[in-house]
């Protein structure tokens, strides 16, 4: 229905899986797509967003807007939603698209919705399906005003391409009267080893269970022997054991790997909902009650600094490192 | 400095959140009503700015009667002084009526450094500290597992997903922390006493200035049409270890062609 605009995003010189997944979306269900990439190194990506169905694209190469957290990008891009009217914004559910949205939200007074899985049109309006209490709860929603502002949750739909050309482009200047803002220094990458978590078929991920830091060794152990990546839960990320990189939940990654073999994690909803999608679930945990029993394939009540030793042991006698 | 900090009483996260069938509006009663974990984390980081810096902190809520006692506990922890936002015509707000009391709270208060927890623990809409920062014309340094604040600039560690960058910015300032950052203190009985006394502003959407005809349910951008438990996935085999659990495992692993 109507030109509908996707918020993209950049890393690495490609587009990220979660963009190309709401530019392949927005062609389902829009007449029109148009993209809005704030980033130095927007023109890299601009082929795969056409290939993948965007007519139009909004094109801001400042640096500012990578260098500057949300407030110069956010003052752009709400006067392009002032001036297109799309009927729909797209916004990616990271951390970067949280900031922008909520600051376009307030600066247009659009309402924002949050953690969205799936976008219909519906009449003049759109249905927003979106996943509370760790995906427990589907909460069905209408719009009901021009331009509403929704940031999608990764993996909720399927990137697809059309072969389509590069789109048309527009470039987006900084006003002069545009704020800064809080600056990026510098960036701080931690080295990480093995698949990532998001592409890995197999994640074993930890918990408080696992009871501290130095155990976490066994599950790099297990996670060696099966090809697979390693994952935590955030309570063990808080208490600083292991980086946020690790992170699987609401405020972390969303994993949807083959097998998901959760160790010592007992399910706070904040950790189901990046893992619900796996198509297999594992699950060892000393309490019976545990909320990640409900939706195991296999669960095994008991300690897992004594079953996972175990299953290694039991690897390795069946010929696996 | 004075440093607001945002607080919200939550159903105890560690119950099962519930919605009302009739309102699809959460439902606030039956389960304990308790300071939002990730607010805690919120209270301790701005206590810790004023302990350092010189200065107060206050903790501002909007919410029901009752929000009243995550103040008392933000107080004891240590706040100064507190402001409550109450009032029925703000039940069923969006995110967005949210963050323009919030805001409007701020600017009444005269803090210049505004501290949140990243996201609600019941609502994980996590876009309302942003939305403040942006009607106030602040920046927002969000994600902060770390957070300095020195002679009127502010500088935070800010968590990625491949590891973290430092953010820097001048006063006034809306700063974002996650549960990384501090280990949050236990209120002291001296605290918990102090806390009595200690100054509570009891405010409604007039005295902010805004038009209640914008906030509210009423005025939210979206209505909910339904709520219902997503489709479950079935629980499968549970098993007690008797020592052959490994064994089962294995065999699971090699059904499903992974080994």
């Amino acid at each position: 229905m109507g030109l509908i605009l996707v918020a993209a995003e950049v890393a690495e010189g490609s587009p990220t899986p979660l963009t190309l997944e709401l530019v392949s979306h927005a062609r389902t269900i829009g007449d029109e797509v148009a993209v809005v990439v704030m980033d130095p190194g927007a023109d890299a990506i601009l082929p795969a967003l056409g290939a993948h169905g965007a007519a139009r694209a909004y094109v801001g190469r400042e640096p500012a807007y990578r260098d500057y957290l949300g407030q110069p990008a956010a003052h752009v891009v709400s006067s392009l939603v002032d001036r297109l009217q799309p009927s729909l914004v797209l916004f990616p559910g990271t951390q970067e698209g949280r900031d922008l949205a909520a600051r376009v939200s307030a600066r247009l007074r659009l309402p924002v919705l949050a953690n969205a899985v799936d976008v219909t049109a519906d009449g003049d309006a759109f249905l927003v399906r979106t996943a509370i209490f760790g995906a427990t709860v589907e909460v069905l929603t209408r719009t009901r005003s021009r331009s509403p502002l929704v940031l999608i949750r990764p993996k909720s739909f399927t990137a697809t391409a059309t072969g389509a050309p590069p789109p048309a482009t527009e470039e987006l200047p900084l006003p002069a009267e545009a704020p800064l803002g809080a600056r990026r220094l510098e960036s701080v990458v931690v080295p990480s080893a093995g698949p990532g978590l998001e592409e890995a078929r197999v994640v074993v991920s930890g918990g408080r269970g696992l009871q501290e830091a130095a155990n976490f060794e066994v599950l790099e152990h297990l996670a060696r022997q099966l090809g697979g990546a390693v994952g935590a839960s955030r309570a063990v990320v808080d208490a600083g054991w292991v980086p946020y990189a690790l992170q699987v939940g609401q405020t972390g990654r969303t994993v949807k790997p083959d097998v998901y073999i959760a160790c010592g994690i007992s399910g706070a909803m904040q950790h189901l909902v990046g893992m619900k999608g796996s198509s297999h679930i594992v699950a060892i945990n000393k309490d019976p009650d545990a909320p990640i029993f409900k939706l195991s394939d296999l669960g095994v009540v008991g300690d897992a600094l004594k079953v996972v030793p175990a299953l290694i042991e039991e690897l390795r006698a069946r010929g696996l490192g | 400095m004075k440093v607001a900090v945002f607080v919200k009483q939550i159903p105890d996260p560690t119950g099962v959140g519930r919605l009302d069938p009739e309102t699809h509006l959460l439902v606030r009663g039956g389960a304990e009503l308790v300071l939002d974990p990730g607010d805690a984390n919120g209270v301790e980081a701005a206590l810790r700015v004023v302990e350092a810096n010189g200065g107060e902190v206050v903790a501002i809520t909007m919410g029901g009667e009752r929000a009243a006692e995550v103040l008392r506990k933000a107080m004891a922890m240590g706040a100064a002084s507190a402001i409550h936002v109450a009032d029925d015509r703000l039940r069923g707000s969006d995110a967005l009526a949210t963050a323009r009391v919030l805001a409007a709270a701020v600017t009444r208060s005269g803090c210049e450094l505004v501290v949140a927890g990243t996201e609600s623990t019941d609502g994980y809409t996590g876009t309302v500290p942003a939305a403040v920062a942006e009607l106030l014309g602040w920046p927002a340094l969000t994600f902060a597992k770390a957070l300095e604040v020195d002679s009127g600039t502010v500088r935070i560690h800010r968590q990625t997903p491949a590891g973290h960058d430092v953010v820097e910015s001048s006063l006034p300032a809306v700063v974002t922390v996650t549960g990384a950052i501090n280990e949050p203190r236990y209120p002291s009985l001296r605290g918990i006493m102090a806390a009595k006394s200690r100054p509570l502003e009891l405010l409604s959407v007039d005295d902010l200035g805004i038009p209640p005809e914008e906030v509210g349910l009423a005025a939210a951008g979206q209505e909910v049409i339904s709520a219902a438990p997503a489709p479950e996935r079935t629980a499968g085999e549970l098993i007690e270890d008797d020592g052959s659990a490994a064994r089962r495992i294995a065999d699971y692993l090699a059904e499903l062609k992974v080994i």
